[in-house]
């Protein structure tokens, strides 16, 4: 699957004084957004501002599902799964275990989709294209089923209550619910986009994300080369995992229960619809798919009880029409700008 | 014993249903390349709609033994809709893989709201009209009589699927295209029509099977999306684009489903999923596949 936007992310030959006013551009771009962000909770309802803690879970874990997806060209249809991990295991910590230090709780819960995506990513990552796609969404169906059937252990179909966690040993307890959320669990979680957000930035424009374009374009001659493919493919799997529980932690605080939908495929096929929306051969892409997505769908939940149909119809829309998403129609109209001037 | 016995046939009559659906996503996996993930819509649909059928023909006075009929016209009827989706799939063939199963993927979140829109939000079901046809007693065995005989048609046309794609020249063609679409084409083969006609014949498929099924089931909007899970184990167990494969793995996974529902609930759909994995890891190509790179 060609994506000429990462590849050109990456491995281009224009002239330094471009690359620096380009990367300007985009230091502006980035801070401006953040700004906005960062006052939005001040200036919005605070119904807008609970949408936006979906739409940071999201971003966070498209994050890492497109590293895997639009950089090493490996969609999965079973990501939902670390979400859910994500999301129980916030669940488990702080009403099993008592344990409500956010950081620790994000801490276990990545590394538990970490450990967890080992094995199945050393099966999955044996195979491509559409047998890499059943494959995990078995997997995501199996921890699905696990998470409905075993009552006693998982809470079956109601799940399992995530209480508030401490942010940095504060609970804010003299916060109301929605307060604490549009407050400093907001903030909060605006950082760690952003910190994770640069964290994966650097890793998609190190050697290993070099390394990945050039699997997803030919993988064949990648191992030719040297690249050792699947041990590549099996990192960018793992560090997928991990932002996506990360997103499934603050999914769950933000609705204070995990459920076993959250590891449905049908689940797996919204993160794939999202980093589409957006744009997967953009490093933003992401991003602004589940921005964009969250605000769709509750635009459309609002307006008519068929919103289903017509987010079907925005996917078919923007798969046969506008297939590198908002960002890819974005670059173009940009590029015709400039073309103008 | 009898319980045992209605166990197994349950299974089978349950694998004959997997089997519709399963051969009708491996002749447009085989052809087409496409794994279409809205086979479950057409099997919802095809139990609405089949229920439709039968209460409006049931009060158009038609006699009630009569509604096994009534259930595989109205699947076949609902065929109509296949060539108006191939037509929209049609538009990505040339792109890759992902975007088709997203196609496919957007597909699945319409009709769900068109089963709504039709139907309501709440199962429907045909009562106890399955039980219409009586139970046949061997000796100390007693089985439904509509089960053997949906496991009947299921076996008449998994027959005649094979007997259309060894012995007449369109089955000829069809495998053909399904090999080599290239040579196909350059040897003057209509592919367009062919993928048209393969796309209908496998969503057929889905509605029959969908149909047959809701005497004994009601028909939710859960349908869409359980179903493919199963679907898809059934073909992956079986091997992509195998017919053979098909009807294997149906057996399988409808066997499992029975006897892990018997024996230990909770294993039900946990049991099925193993197996896929099991199988991709010891057999990626599944039982009948051709294998992969």
């Amino acid at each position: 699957m060609s994506a000429s936007g990462l590849s050109a992310d990456t491995a281009s030959k224009e002239s330094g004084a471009n690359r620096l006013r380009r990367h300007t551009t985009l230091l502006v771009i980035v801070t401006t957004a953040i700004i906005m962000l960062a006052v939005f909770p001040t200036v919005a309802q605070p119904y807008y501002v609970t949408l936006v803690l979906p739409a940071f879970a999201y971003g966070i874990a498209l994050l890492g599902f497109n590293l895997l997806f639009g950089y090493t060209g490996l969609l999965s249809f079973g990501h939902a799964l670390f979400v859910a991990l994500g999301a129980y295991g916030a669940a488990v910590l702080t009403s099993k275990l008592g344990l409500k230090s956010f950081e620790l709780i994000l801490l276990v819960s990545g590394l538990t989709a970490v450990a967890v995506a080992i094995p199945v990513g050393l099966l999955a990552v044996r195979y491509v294209r559409i047998f890499f796609g059943i494959l995990t969404l078995a997997f995501g169906m199996l921890f699905h089923s696990f998470l409905f059937k075993f009552y006693d252990l998982t809470g079956g179909d109601t799940g399992i209550r995530v209480l508030r966690p401490a942010l940095f040993g504060n609970a804010f307890s003299e916060l109301d619910k929605t307060a604490f959320l549009i407050g400093p669990f907001y903030y909060y979680c605006l950082v760690l986009l952003v910190v994770l957000g640069f964290v994966m930035w650097r890793i998609v424009h190190s050697p290993f994300g070099l390394h990945l374009a050039a699997i997803r374009e030919n993988s064949r001659k990648a191992e030719y080369l040297g690249v050792r493919v699947r041990l590549f493919r099996l990192a960018a799997f793992l560090i997928s995992a991990f932002y996506c529980a990360v997103g499934g932690v603050i999914l769950a605080v933000n609705v204070g229960q995990a459920d076993p939908e959250t590891a449905y495929w049908t689940h797996s096929g919204e993160l794939v619809f999202m980093t589409v929306l957006g744009g997967f051969a953009n490093f933003f892409g992401p991003l602004v798919g589940a921005f964009v997505f969250i605000f769709l769908k509750s635009e459309l939940m609002s307006l008519t009880q068929y919103w289903r149909f017509f987010l079907g119809v925005t996917l078919a829309l923007i798969v046969i029409l506008f297939p590198r998403g908002v960002m890819g129609v974005a670059q173009d109209l940009w590029s015709k700008l400039k073309s103008r001037q | 014993m009898t319980a045992f016995f209605d166990i197994l046939l349950g299974g089978v009559f349950h694998a004959a249903v997997l089997f519709l659906v399963a051969a009708g996503l491996q002749l447009v996996f085989g052809v087409q390349k496409i794994v279409n993930l809205a086979c479950g819509s057409f099997y919802a649909l095809g139990a609405y709609f089949g229920i439709s059928s039968v209460n409006w023909a049931l009060a158009a006075g038609l006699p009630p033994w009569m509604f096994l009929p009534v259930l595989i016209v109205s699947g076949i009827v609902l065929g109509a809709i296949g060539p108006a989706i191939e037509a929209l799939l049609r538009t990505i063939y040339a792109r890759d893989e992902a975007f088709q199963l997203l196609l496919t993927f957007a597909l699945v979140l319409m009709f769900q709201d068109v089963l709504r829109f039709f139907w309501g939000p709440n199962p429907q079901q045909l009562g106890n009209l399955a039980n219409d046809y009586g139970r046949l007693s061997v000796g100390t065995f007693s089985v439904s009589i509509y089960n053997v005989l949906v496991i009947a048609a299921s076996i008449v046309i998994a027959v005649g699927i094979g007997a259309f794609l060894q012995r007449t020249r369109f089955g000829r063609i069809l495998r053909a295209t399904a090999e080599n679409r290239e040579m196909s084409q350059a040897l003057g083969v209509n592919v367009r029509w062919m993928y048209t006609s393969v796309f209908t014949l496998g969503t057929v498929l889905g509605t029959v099977g969908g149909a047959l099924v809701v005497p004994t089931a009601a028909a939710s909007l859960d349908m869409p999306v359980e179903l493919v899970v199963e679907a898809f184990a059934v073909v992956v167990i079986g091997g992509l684009g195998s017919m053979r494969g098909a009807l294997v793995g149906a057996l399988i996974v409808g066997l499992m489903r029975a006897a892990a529902i018997t024996f230990y609930a909770e294993l039900e759909i946990l049991a099925i999923y193993l197996v896929v994995i099991v199988v991709l890891i010891a057999r990626p190509a599944g039982l009948f596949g051709k294998p992969i790179e």
